[in-house]
């Protein structure tokens, strides 16, 4: 087969080198079906944003607002924290495209997992600060869609973590075969998806209520 | 196996991306933090730097490109970020003008 009808670009995972096209276009079109359910995620979270947005800024009869309650230094160690746990995982992705070993993969996972949880942990740290200055999510319709747009992602970072603990039991019992690897890459891009997220709710909704 | 180029772009890719992340985090915090501006301004240069930096991370983190095996994923990705500009700012439009009329 002639290299320049070889697809160029090979998914930092898998050592795609020595496949059959067919195969190749097979692992494509599966990550592809992953793309498709992450940009399903992404109008979720879009109009989880709308939402804010509308209530955030149309808020009527002095109702409070989730802006007087954030805290720029938490915010900023939740943020380097996920943003790191990025580049982490880009370390897993990394080991097992060199074909390392499972205790290399294993080491940035589980260093990918405690970053996440120490963002968790923050988060509701937060959340539960604001329980007790009186900033609940029933006292206005902003303060309902700061938890509900936040707390979203908050749950997709916990199932994220959950998918971790999975692939580090797959790759415990079948090894590093191909199917694992290719469920490295699905959490992957879920994984970064997150990161996009968050960088959209903190410019969006903590930077923002802090400026203004 | 693997060629050692492919792994040091890999490598690269990760790197840049992570220490690009970091300068526009800190400069979105820092504008926010030190209140470098008007708060309009601010807010502008924070959704400005947001933005780029998703970028980064779509071109780094997620690989995505012009490339043809990723093609399909950015127009994905491109076709997602039509449907939700138009709902978002449908949404904003419409709740806006309600609320002018309102005032």
């Amino acid at each position: 087969m002639p290299r320049i009808s070889e697809p160029e670009l090979l998914h930092t995972g898998l050592n795609l080198d020595n496949y059959p096209p067919a195969r190749l276009a097979q692992v494509e079109s599966g990550v592809f079906g992953f793309w498709v359910f992450l940009m399903s995620d992404a109008v979720i979270f879009a109009l989880l944003f709308g939402v804010f947005g509308t209530m955030i800024y149309a808020s009527v009869a002095g109702a409070p607002t989730p802006d007087s309650e954030f805290k720029i230094s938490a915010t900023f160690r939740e943020t380097m924290a996920l943003l790191s746990s990025s580049f982490t995982y880009g370390l897993v992705s990394l080991s097992l495209k060199l074909g390392a070993r499972r205790r290399w993969v294993a080491l940035w996972l589980a260093v990918t997992f405690l970053l996440g949880a120490y963002f968790l942990d923050g988060e509701a740290h937060d959340f539960i600060d604001m329980f007790h200055v009186g900033a609940a999510p029933e006292h206005s319709g902003a303060l309902s869609a700061f938890f509900v747009l936040v707390g979203t992602h908050g749950l997709h970072v916990t199932s994220g973590m959950i998918w971790i603990l999975l692939m580090g039991a797959q790759m415990a019992i079948y090894g590093l075969d191909e199917r694992v690897k290719i469920n490295f890459i699905r959490l992957g891009l879920f994984w970064h998806f997150l990161d996009v997220v968050w960088v959209c709710i903190f410019s969006v909704v903590y930077l923002r209520g802090i400026v203004s | 196996m693997t060629s050692f180029r492919a792994l040091r772009s890999d490598f690269l890719a990760y790197g840049t991306g992570y220490l690009l992340s970091l300068a526009l985090t800190l400069g979105a915090f820092s504008v926010a933090y030190y209140r470098l501006a008007a708060p309009e301004v601010s807010l502008a240069v924070i959704l400005v730097l947001g933005f780029v930096q998703i970028i980064v991370h779509m071109r780094c983190f997620l690989h995505l490109s012009w490339q043809r095996s990723a093609q399909s994923d950015l127009m994905l990705v491109l076709f997602s970020t039509l449907i939700i500009a138009l709902m978002v700012g449908g949404t904003l439009i419409i709740f806006f003008n309600l609320r002018m009329r309102m005032m």
